[in-house]
């Protein structure tokens, strides 16, 4: 199992777009991902969770990955987010 | 020349007053809300119809999107990207999935989970993200067209002419007819005091009700009366009889106009006798209606809507923000909240907890019985009722309380509960007064106990009618068995109501009796202090009150108390109301 605790850095969150990016990535993957922030908890393949996050610029989310691709996993999230979705 | 023929169907009359209109018939299948169970060997083929209809809907999001790439460029056509994402959502088709599984049809798993996650989004405070609920709703709209294939029917073509015929309407159904105007309804099933009925009244819309086949003998768009007042239908109405009901529903508005001016009036009888006039309510939009209406508060806030439609408890912060919107409105009235009052069956559905088939719900783990025995589902309620109580004037209201040992149950869970906010130094109101209904005859019987204990005690008369009288007041086959003029229950009422008095308590009423104009110089006369009604018979209750005197309503009651059969006391009172005026 992977931890990695990423602070959403670009400026409109994790709004449509975006959540559909990181949803279409993350399917690919095997391993069960989830995302927690505050205490709400949603599967990261699921567009409608990724969307009720509201997860809006500055905030604190914590992807959880688990099974045999978990490391990939963890690491295209972080592109993901390093490249700002691309904004 | 063709014969004109009225066909008159005879059911109950559920919410009074005559519509005039056309028939809109919600055909089951038709229906995305109702629900319908599904056998077990016809699941898997259930679930295909689901997948099918994904199918379709994904080839409709692809042409859509080819039609804007070529239109509007890649950029904008990602917009259906999104539409895709939600129709492949895991989360989504496993929990539709499941509800299939469960044994029920596809169109009401979609609505079920669409419903709840389209409130998860309804909470974000965040408009932005908020808004993300209408990709939903336009993705689950798709797939219902087609799951319901060429069918396609919706609410949306409901207007002020429509008269809804169904089978049946789960309070679900009638919910979502709510904000629309429509003339009035007609089901199959039901009686007096069912659910429909209630919500009818407190919409004030027509309906007749235990139609037995209704729904199976009309077609949508044909003319149609409703009588809310005799109970009755009348299908193809000669132009005489239509005549004759278009004559009687002008009077019917001018009545109504004239009530208005009764509203703002003080419920006050010419001997200067007064009473107070509350309203029973269920949903937080329904305060300004019932201000509007006159009510001098609320005598009893249903709070079950809460738990419909969800498959998890209510959290403390959900009750509490949906109760906070009743009580700042009403305010300085006070707010009468009863805690939960539904059978076991409902949490088992939404997999909190499994009780299991009672053969007896009636007469089963239910109300206050469930709360006592699963104190966590009562605690969150009864913390988020004394936070909301500094937020203006509230009180408390058990249900089917059925003698002191469950009373005193409740109020050692309150009590503790009362102990923690203190240590969490959370603010309530010290003083807020805790009652309960009295609907169950055992309590009755202890009444002269219960009332040393308690704040005020409200007559819950359907309950105490049904279970007095032993019957199923759903039940079309026994329902006129239901008589709140049996002596019985005159005689319940009268004791409750003398041995309130006797402890010092005030003594309501809330049940449908309550709002029974017929009735009410005799409720009065007995004594009663409040009488809590739909909103919309409090204009018509407050005229009647205005215009008898209280001293006269008294010897008609004691009068009608010596009667032994209700034949006699519907006399009685028929005479009473012709010599008043």
């Amino acid at each position: 199992m992977k931890e990695k605790i990423i602070i959403v850095s670009n400026k409109t969150g994790l709004h449509a777009r975006p959540a559909a990016d990181l949803v279409q990535t993350l399917s690919k993957y095997q391993s069960d991902i989830k995302i927690l922030k505050d205490n709400f908890e949603v599967d990261a393949k699921s567009i409608m969770g990724v969307m009720a996050l509201a997860a809006s610029f500055g905030s604190e989310l914590k992807f959880i990955a688990d099974g045999a691709d978990e490391s990939e996993a963890i690491s295209a999230i972080e592109e993901l987010f390093s490249s700002k979705f691309g904004e | 020349m063709f014969v004109d023929k009225d066909m008159v169907l005879k059911g109950f009359a559920a919410s009074s007053g005559i519509a005039i209109g056309r028939v809109f018939l919600l055909e089951e299948e038709d229906f995305c809300f109702i629900r319908k169970e599904i056998p077990k060997a016809f699941r898997k083929a259930e679930k295909n119809r689901f997948d099918e209809a994904i199918e379709k809907t994904r080839n409709e999001l692809n042409v859509t999107y080819n039609k804007i790439n070529d239109v509007l460029g890649e950029n904008y056509a990602h917009i259906t990207d999104v539409h895709l994402l939600i129709l492949d959502d895991p989360t989504f088709k496993k929990d539709v999935y499941n509800l299939i599984t469960d044994g029920v049809n596809a169109e009401y798993a979609l609505f079920r989970v669409l419903d709840k996650i389209i409130r998860s989004f309804e909470t974000i405070n965040d408009n932005f993200f908020k808004e993300r609920k209408v990709d939903i709703q336009d993705v689950g709209k798709k797939i219902l067209i087609n799951l319901f294939g060429k069918k396609e029917k919706n609410l949306t073509k409901l207007d002020e002419d429509s008269v809804i015929v169904a089978h049946n309407l789960t309070p679900a159904d009638t919910i979502s007819v709510r904000e629309k105007k429509i003339a009035g309804f007609a089901t199959d099933i039901g009686g007096k005091t069912s659910h429909t009925a209630i919500i009818a009244q407190g919409l004030a819309i027509p309906a007749v009700v235990g139609l037995k086949n209704i729904s199976s003998l009309v077609k949508s768009g044909e003319t149609i009366i409703v009588d809310g007042d005799k109970g009755e239908v009348i299908l193809n109405p000669s132009p005489a009889t239509l005549m004759k009901y278009k004559t009687e529903h002008d009077v019917q508005l001018t009545k109504a106009k004239e009530l208005e001016g009764f509203r703002n009036l003080t419920s006050e009888t010419t001997d200067k006798h007064k009473i107070s006039i509350l309203a029973n309510i269920e949903y937080p939009e329904e305060v300004p209606v019932i201000l509007n209406n006159g009510a001098s508060g609320i005598g009893l806030y249903r709070t079950e809507i809460i738990y419909f439609n969800r498959d998890s408890i209510p959290t403390e912060q959900e009750h509490f923000d949906i109760y906070s919107k009743v009580v700042k409105q009403i305010y300085p009235y006070a707010t009468t909240i009863r805690t939960f009052d539904l059978g076991g069956d409902k949490l088992t559905r939404m997999g909190v907890l499994n009780i299991g088939n009672e053969s007896n719900p009636f007469l089963g783990l239910r109300s206050i019985r469930l709360c006592l025995k699963y104190p966590e589902i009562f605690i969150s309620q009864l913390r988020a009722i004394l936070k909301v109580s500094v937020l203006g004037k509230v009180k408390l209201m058990y249900p089917m309380i059925s003698g002191l040992d469950e009373l005193r149950d409740a109020n050692a869970i309150l009590d503790k509960v009362k102990e923690d906010l203190k240590k969490e130094n959370i603010k309530f109101d010290e003083d807020m007064e805790v009652g309960t209904m009295i609907e169950v005859p055992s309590a009755v019987a202890v009444i002269d106990a219960i009332a040393k204990e308690v704040d005020f005690v409200s007559i819950g008369t359907n309950d105490l009618i049904q279970y007095t009288l032993a019957v199923d007041r759903v039940n079309e086959n026994v329902a006129y068995l239901y008589d709140p003029m049996n002596p019985a229950i005159l005689r319940f009422i009268k004791r409750i109501i003398d041995e309130g008095h006797k402890a010092g308590i005030k003594v309501a009423m809330c049940g449908e009796m309550a709002g029974e104009s017929k009735y009410t110089p005799l409720i009065l006369g007995m004594g009663l202090d409040e009488f809590s009604v739909s909103p919309s018979q409090i204009a018509t209750l407050k005229k009647i009150v205005r215009n008898v005197s209280f001293s006269d309503s008294k010897t008609m009651a004691d009068k009608v108390l010596t009667l032994e059969d209700s034949k006699s006391i519907l006399k009685e009172i028929d005479a009473f109301m012709k010599q008043e005026g």
